[in-house]
Parts: C-alpha cells; sequence; structure tokens
C-alpha cells in the first residue's frame, strides 16, 4: 500500500539527510507504529507519505514514495486526500470550520461528493467515533480527546485507505487515549485501513501493532515484529522489560499477555520503602478557588507541599492541573481562598523575585527560551536572577552535559529543550520547583534521563510538583499522588495506595503484579 | 400557528441585516436614533444568538466601540481645535515647537467640542456594534460556505487570516506569563521588544499548520485544468469596471463609457465566476435554505437606512454648537423600531446541546 524506494531527503541548509536511503513497504490493512527519539525524522517519515514533505516543507527528496500506486513526485497532498488521511500532532491548528459536524464534512467537500452520500459517512463517522452527542458543538469547546476524535473523523469521511497519525495520544489523558485507540483498533479490523502511527507511549499502542517502523536518527530506517524489535531495544514499555527480567517468550507485549505469565512467578510481598521524612512546607494553597467565569477550574483545593517531596499531580483533560500550576507560581491570583510559598503570596511578588521563590517548566518548554544559542540562554538566565556567571551553565552540565553550546534553543530535542528549561528555572535555586507535563513530547530515553534528575532535586532539599498524564513517570519518580477531578482533589497519599484504588492511574506494573508493585526496578531488586 | 422549528437562519440574511443598520448609523449623529439602533441589535443578539462561543461576539464588540469612544474623546480634550463656547474646564496649555505649528495642546475644554466628539463617537461604536452583531448571529465560517464557489478560495484566505488575530492573542499571553516566568518586566516600554517576534512567530507557525491540513485534506482540488475563458473574462471585466467608472465621474467623456461599460464590466465579471465555480469540483454539506424568514429579515434590516433618508437631515446631525437637545423624528425611530422583526420572525438557533440533554433542560 505505502512504498519507499531509495528515499533520501533533505531540509534545504541542512548538509544531513533526515531520510538517507529508505526502503519500506507497508502492506494493506497493517497497522504500523513508528517509534524513534524525538528529532530523527519520524514526522518526516510520515509527513513523506501523503506529500506534506517535500511539497509543503520544502528541501529535496530524491527517490521514490507512492500510495496506492500514486507517486507522491506527480501528486501533491490535496491530489491525494482520497487516499490517505493525515492527522498532525496538535488537531487544534488543523480545524478549518467551527463546528464538528462541518469539520467532518470538509474533506468530503473538497472532494465534491455528492449531498445524500456526505450526509450517510458523517452520520456513520458520527456513531463510529461516538461524537454524535457532539455534531452541533463549536470546536473550541471541546476536550482534548474529543477533539483527537473529531480530527480523526474528520479524514476518515474521505473513505482514506491510509491513515497517518502523528502523536495521536500524547496530549490525552489515560482513559481518552484509550477511547482513540479503541477506535483505530476497530477501524483497522472493521474497514481494513492501513494505519501509519508514530507514538512515544509505546506501552499505550504497541498491544494493537501488527509491525514496527524504528527510526533511529541517523537517516535510516528498520521493520520488524514488534516482540523481535522491542526484544532488543534498548528502552521498552514496563511490561517488556518486566518480560525481559523473567525470561518469559514470547515476550509479553501488553498487561493481559503478562498477566497470564506472571501466575509463575513467585514474589515475595513488596517491601514498601520508609515512609519520606516529611520536610516543611514549602507552597500550600488552603481553600483555592480559581473560577473563569461561572465555571470553576479549581474549587476548595487545600494542599500542601513538603521540602523534599515529589508530588504528582494527575486526573483527566481540564481538570485544573495546569490552572492549580498557575497559582502556585503566581501566575494567576486566586478568585477565592490563598496561596502561599515560603509565607508569601506569589502572585504578589515582583517578577524579578519571583525566580528565587517558585520555578515552573511549562508544558512547551520553548516558550521559556528566547535567546538564540544554549551558551547565551544561559548567560540570559544569569543575568535575569542576578546569579554569579556561569551558574545556569553549571546546572545544565550537571543535567545534561552533552547539550552543544551555540546551538539554536529551536533546533534542539524535545527532551534537550526541557533540560535546559529546567536548567534555566533551576539556577536561581527555587525551593519549589513545578513542571507541567515534562514527559508531552519527550522519548523513553529522554524520560528515563528525567527521573534521576527529579529525585535528586527532592534529595537536595527542592519540592517538586508535577503535573502528568504518564502513569508510569509518576510511579517512577512521585513520593505522593494528588488526583484532580472537576477542579477538587478526589484522592491525595502515597503514590503506592492512589494508584493501587484507581485502576486507570496505575502503571504497568500494578496492573499485572496487583497492588504494592510499582516498578521494573522493585521487581528486579525483589528477585535478585 | 406552532412555533418554525430550530435552525441557522442564512448568514447572508444577517449581514444584510445588520448591514443595513450600520447603513443607518452612518447617516445620523443624534445620540437617540444611535441609542435606538444599538438596543435594537442588542435586543434581536439576545434573542435569536446561539449558546457558541462566537455568540459573545456582540459583547467583546461594544467594548470595543466604547474603548474607541474614550479614545476619541481624551485625544479631542487633548489636542482637538478649540470650538467656542461654554468653557468645561481648562487643561495647562502647552506652547508647541515651531515646526509643529498648527497643533494645540491642552486648553480650554468647551462642552461644545466635547458633545460634538461624544455624537461623532457614538456613531462609529454603533457602527462597530451591527458588526458585533452580524458575528453574533452568524459565524464568519458561515457566510464563506455560502459563497460561490469561484470566490471560495479567497473567502478561505479570509478564514486563515481571521483566525490569525485571536492567535496572536492566545500567543501573546503565553509570551507574557514565560517573561513573569524568568523575572523579567512584563510591563512598560522595554517589555514590547522581544514580544513581537514570538508572537508573530507562534501565530504564523500555527498559520502553516491550518494551511498544512487545509491541503491535506483536499483543498484545492481541480476538477480539470484551468479555463482561460474564466480568466479573461475577468481581467476583461475589471478593466471594463474600471472606463465605466472613469466614464461615469467624468462627464466630459461620451456617454457609452458611463453607464454601458459599467453593465458590460458587470456582466463579465459574473460570467468569470460562473464559468470559475463550474470549474472547482467543490460541493457543499448541508447548504443553508434561503426561505421567507430570511426575506423578511433582510427587509426589516433595508427599512432603517431608507427611512432615514426620508427625514428631514437637519434633525439627523443634531447642532453642537449652539449645544440644543436632540429633536426625535417619529418616522426615523419608527423606521429603526422595524428591525426588531428579525427577533420574532427569525427561526431559534439550534442548541448545541446533545438531544438527551436538551429533553431533560426544557
Amino acid at each position: 500500500m505505502i512504498r519507499f524506494e531509495q528515499v533520501t531527503f533533505s531540509y534545504p541548509g541542512v548538509a544531513r539527510p533526515v531520510l538517507a536511503g529508505v526502503d519500506l513497504t507497508i502492506p494493506e490493512g497493517e497497522l504500523c507504529l513508528v517509534v524513534g527519539r524525538t528529532g530523527s525524522g519520524k514526522s518526516t517519515l510520515l509527513r513523506a507519505v501523503n506529500g506534506l514533505v517535500p511539497h509543503f516543507s520544502g528541501g529535496t527528496l530524491t527517490g521514490r514514495v507512492s500510495v496506492d500506486g500514486r507517486d507522491t513526485r506527480d501528486h501533491p497532498p490535496r491530489e491525494l486526500a482520497d487516499v490517505v488521511g493525515y492527522v498532525g500532532q496538535d488537531p487544534d491548528a488543523g480545524f478549518v470550520t467551527d463546528t464538528v459536524e462541518d469539520e467532518l464534512a470538509y474533506a468530503m467537500e473538497n472532494l465534491g461528493l455528492d449531498p445524500a452520500t456526505m450526509r450517510r459517512r458523517v452520520e456513520d463517522v458520527l456513531d463510529l467515533l461516538g461524537l454524535a452527542d457532539l455534531r452541533q458543538r463549536a470546536l473550541q469547546t471541546l476536550s482534548a480527546g474529543q477533539q483527537q476524535r473529531v480530527a480523526l473523523g474528520s479524514v476518515l469521511t474521505a473513505h482514506p485507505q491510509v491513515l497517518v497519525l502523528d502523536e495521536p495520544t500524547s496530549a490525552l489523558d489515560p482513559p481518552a487515549a484509550e477511547d482513540v485507540l479503541a477506535a483505530l483498533h476497530r477501524l483497522v479490523h472493521d474497514l481494513g485501513l492501513t494505519v501509519l502511527l508514530a507514538e512515544h507511549r509505546l506501552e499505550r499502542v504497541v498491544q494493537y501493532a501488527d509491525r514496527v517502523v524504528v527510526v533511529p536518527g541517523d537517516g535510516t530506517v528498520s521493520a520488524g515484529a514488534p516482540a523481535d524489535v522491542l526484544a532488543t531495544a534498548p528502552v521498552a514499555p514496563a511490561v517488556v522489560r518486566l518480560g525481559r527480567l523473567a525470561g518469559w517468550t514470547p515476550l509479553p507485549l501488553s498487561v493481559r499477555d503478562a498477566r497470564r505469565a506472571a501466575a509463575s512467578l513467585r514474589l515475595a510481598p513488596p517491601v514498601p520503602d520508609a515512609p519520606p521524612v516529611p520536610g516543611e512546607v514549602v507552597g500550600s494553597t488552603s481553600r483555592l478557588t480559581a473560577r473563569y467565569g461561572d465555571l470553576a477550574a479549581v474549587r476548595d483545593v487545600t494542599l500542601d507541599v513538603r521540602a523534599g517531596e515529589v508530588v504528582a499531580l494527575m486526573g483527566r483533560n481540564g481538570a485544573g492541573k495546569t490552572t492549580l500550576l498557575s497559582h502556585l507560581v503566581g501566575l494567576r491570583k486566586p478568585s477565592g481562598g490563598a496561596v502561599t510559598v515560603r509565607g508569601v503570596a506569589p502572585h504578589a511578588v515582583p517578577s524579578r523575585r519571583l525566580a528565587r521563590l517558585v520555578g515552573l517548566v511549562p508544558q512547551d518548554p520553548g516558550r521559556l527560551l528566547y535567546a538564540d544559542s544554549v551558551a547565551a540562554e544561559c548567560r540570559q538566565a544569569d543575568r535575569e536572577a542576578e546569579l554569579p556567571d556561569g551558574t545556569t551553565a553549571a546546572v545544565l552540565a550537571s543535567i545534561a552535559p552533552d547539550l552543544p553550546p551555540d546551538r539554536h534553543p529551536s533546533d534542539l530535542s524535545e527532551g534537550q529543550r526541557l533540560a535546559l528549561a529546567l536548567a534555566v528555572v533551576l539556577g536561581a535555586e527555587p525551593p519549589l520547583v513545578l513542571l507541567d507535563e515534562p514527559t508531552r513530547g519527550l522519548d523513553y530515553a529522554a524520560k528515563t534521563r528525567l527521573v534521576p534528575v527529579l529525585r535528586s532535586l527532592a534529595a537536595r532539599g527542592h519540592a517538586v510538583v508535577l503535573s502528568t498524564h504518564d502513569v508510569e513517570l509518576a510511579a517512577e519518580v512521585a513520593d505522593r499522588t494528588v488526583v484532580l477531578a472537576d477542579g477538587e482533589v478526589v484522592a491525595d497519599g502515597p503514590t503506592r495506595e492512589v494508584v493501587r484504588q484507581s485502576p486507570a492511574f496505575a502503571p504497568q506494573v500494578t496492573k499485572v503484579l496487583g497492588g504494592g508493585w510499582l516498578t521494573v526496578a522493585e521487581v528486579e531488586r525483589a528477585l535478585a | 400557528m406552532t412555533a418554525a422549528l430550530p435552525r441557522h437562519l442564512h448568514p447572508g440574511a444577517w449581514w444584510v441585516w445588520s448591514i443595513g443598520l450600520g447603513v443607518a448609523a452612518t447617516r445620523t449623529t443624534n445620540p437617540v436614533l444611535l441609542a435606538l439602533v444599538l438596543g435594537v441589535a442588542g435586543y434581536v443578539v439576545a434573542a435569536r444568538r446561539s449558546d457558541a462561543p462566537w455568540a459573545r461576539a456582540y459583547v467583546a464588540f461594544l467594548k470595543l466601540g466604547a474603548f474607541v469612544l474614550v479614545v476619541r474623546m481624551l485625544l479631542q480634550i487633548a489636542f482637538g481645535q478649540p470650538l467656542p463656547g461654554t468653557v468645561l474646564f481648562r487643561l495647562p496649555e502647552v506652547d508647541p515647537p515651531r515646526w509643529l505649528a498648527g497643533i494645540r495642546l491642552g486648553g480650554a475644554v468647551t462642552a461644545e467640542a466635547v458633545v460634538g466628539q461624544l455624537y461623532a463617537g457614538l456613531r462609529l461604536g454603533t457602527l462597530l456594534a451591527c458588526v458585533g452583531a452580524a458575528n453574533a448571529l452568524a459565524s464568519p465560517y458561515r457566510l464563506l460556505r455560502a459563497l460561490p464557489g469561484a470566490l471560495y478560495e479567497a473567502g478561505v484566505a479570509v478564514t486563515v487570516a481571521l483566525a490569525f488575530a485571536p492567535q496572536a492573542l492566545v500567543s501573546a499571553h503565553a509570551v507574557r506569563e514565560a517573561r513573569r516566568l524568568r523575572g523579567r518586566a512584563t510591563r512598560g516600554p522595554g517589555s514590547l521588544r522581544g514580544l513581537v517576534v514570538p508572537v508573530l512567530e507562534g501565530a504564523l507557525a500555527r498559520s502553516v499548520q491550518l494551511a498544512a491540513s487545509m491541503d491535506a485534506r483536499g483543498y484545492g482540488r481541480r476538477a480539470g485544468p484551468p479555463s482561460r475563458a474564466a480568466a479573461a473574462a475577468m481581467f476583461g471585466g475589471l478593466l471594463t469596471l474600471c472606463v465605466g467608472t472613469y466614464g461615469l465621474l467624468d462627464p466630459s467623456t461620451p456617454p457609452v463609457l458611463g453607464f454601458p461599460a459599467m453593465a458590460a464590466g458587470t456582466a463579465l465579471l459574473g460570467y468569470a465566476l460562473v464559468r470559475g465555480s463550474r470549474r472547482a469540483a467543490r460541493s457543499r454539506y448541508r447548504p443553508d435554505v434561503w426561505r421567507w424568514p430570511e426575506w423578511a429579515v433582510c427587509a426589516a434590516g433595508l427599512v432603517p437606512p431608507v427611512a432615514l433618508a426620508l427625514v428631514d437631515p437637519a434633525a439627523l446631525q443634531p447642532s453642537t454648537n449652539p449645544l440644543v437637545a436632540p429633536a426625535v423624528p417619529l418616522l426615523a425611530v419608527l423606521g429603526v423600531l422595524v428591525a426588531l422583526a428579525p427577533a420574532f420572525v427569525a427561526p431559534r438557533p439550534p442548541s448545541t446541546l446533545p438531544r438527551t440533554l436538551r429533553a431533560a433542560t426544557a
């Protein structure tokens, strides 16, 4: 269905090609998962399928990419719209119309289908993706999970044979991600679609994949069966690592497979770590309420964060996690209740002193960066926070030693950008460090490096709060988990206790081995 | 009579109605009539807007109008030409340097000048409110959908441009937040530098993403090769229209260059549009219908400007020097009140809530 023949592609002005001599054939009806580090060329590979690369990106492409026999050289994206459906990373940025129904019809209108067919297909897709109740809604008012399903529907109505999805679940909370993946699974089974999908959260997707395409970042691309690829991959989802550890064959890819294999595993009950010694309270909210008009984004939240602990803030999209963080960092004034950090209200602190009190790494870390090189960014941060020269650079060297100092921040990978933004925040040594969705664009390798950085921050007496959808990260790093729903705290306690009680937030190891177990490292210690 | 089923009124009808009101507003500085136009527009919006986010546009435009009004007043007080009359108060006068001759700073502020500015500002504010009413009642995208195929592409360029402003606002907010996090000033002239570039970058990146998404979903597909006849007719039509305009404006040209040229140009353009529309492969999903309520709304919008045209012009421009209480011409008031009709004849817009919820709240 999709054929890459000797494809080499490089962006204008960049000597090193992103794809070099790629040969790849994806047969009809396969669900194919593309994995690789950020910046390795995954998106380029995906966008080459419908001709967005090179027709839209510029650059030179040699070799041949063809879909259903149509060469992208002669067919620009619009001429492939009836064969390939492409959904980009940020569905909201791709919406053309303003209501759900119009958005679903947009591609069909461009293809010039007759009204009766359009009407029927819109109804079909509304049912298939569970959108019927939202048909009249304005797109801006939808949650991230609903928007992702609408974006999927808006290409499905054109009845493409190939679906290309760039990180469809990375911005979604676990239940919403399940919804989108279940819909995809149904499409592959019922309609025989060929799906090419890039995703960092392997644990969510790999069980559905027929094949895994690895993009290591040196321009080459290789493909293989999921179990074979993961058996040797340096980083893998928790079930796979558990399977490797216990020597299970075939390697389990889903929680269900692992649970069946785990019956043979005899483990002593886990020894819980000694409860961490609570430090002094660094940041706290008391009956905090934040409202936007009639809507309470956060309602009556009372929370203490102590020195030396890492707190994971979880909850579905729109539960109030980001709002809570922006109050802690003083970007917003509470509508009711109070926020204090080290005894002062952060929103009343002048900008230049705020950085020494509390630091926030926003969802898109690039927003914090505006110098034109890594070194300049570090110098700028020192100047702004009135620190001795070289402080930020030293922090950066301890987090990410291999960062080229002359590189422009926007040319860094997502993980490197996060490291730089974190260094900028940490230079001023704020007692309270906040991270909003730090793993959104992070690959496994970058995530593995983030865990010890956060642990060592806590060990040095910082209080760390991170909001995340990533249950695996929360299990690895957080002492305490707070679950928000509709702006209220519904669970607050040691991570082990909280995830035992709600399956939606349980990491894979907990799902396989039952309560008590959190991480592969714990199991490894118990087996040793 | 049973109430009509909820449906969206054709966006064209709403735009004709609000443009009618807007034209009426531009013809007068009478504050009573202007306030009446504002009230009529507000009442109809309140009665017939949907629960979608863009229905809040009316209030946003009202705020913009009020802002324009206040800025105009302040500028007049600070820099305006002095008008003789009742002095309200005096501002300290600044002697401008010689190269600024003719510009006055401060000095006496008269009631006549203030009221004159108030009337003119009110007219501008009312016009903005009429545009806001149209935006609240029919989203711009719905209007674009109703355009003929050949104009559609130009219309989409407008959509992308319209999306740019809200995008820029969103990214300006994000950049300001980031600056506060880094401990930099968020206000003052120094903060403006370093704000513009990231904001434009962010909004531009979104526009490019939008364009890529449109292309990937088949926007701009062609049914056949471009039609040379349509292109030639378009060019010829525009040229003939130019000649016609010149002919109309300059009485010394032969009469054939006037109205006949205008008519020929319009016909050529019409042909180009029809021909071009046939070539675009686009079809339309559930097009808006045009029935009697649409005609009624259009008619109601056209009555106010006609009524105002029939009224004595002196009553429409009340004197501010000397200051007199504005007269209220009855015909104009009745004419503007006719524009209230859509609040009763237009069908209610459908709710965006799902059916089950709608039944529960009904």
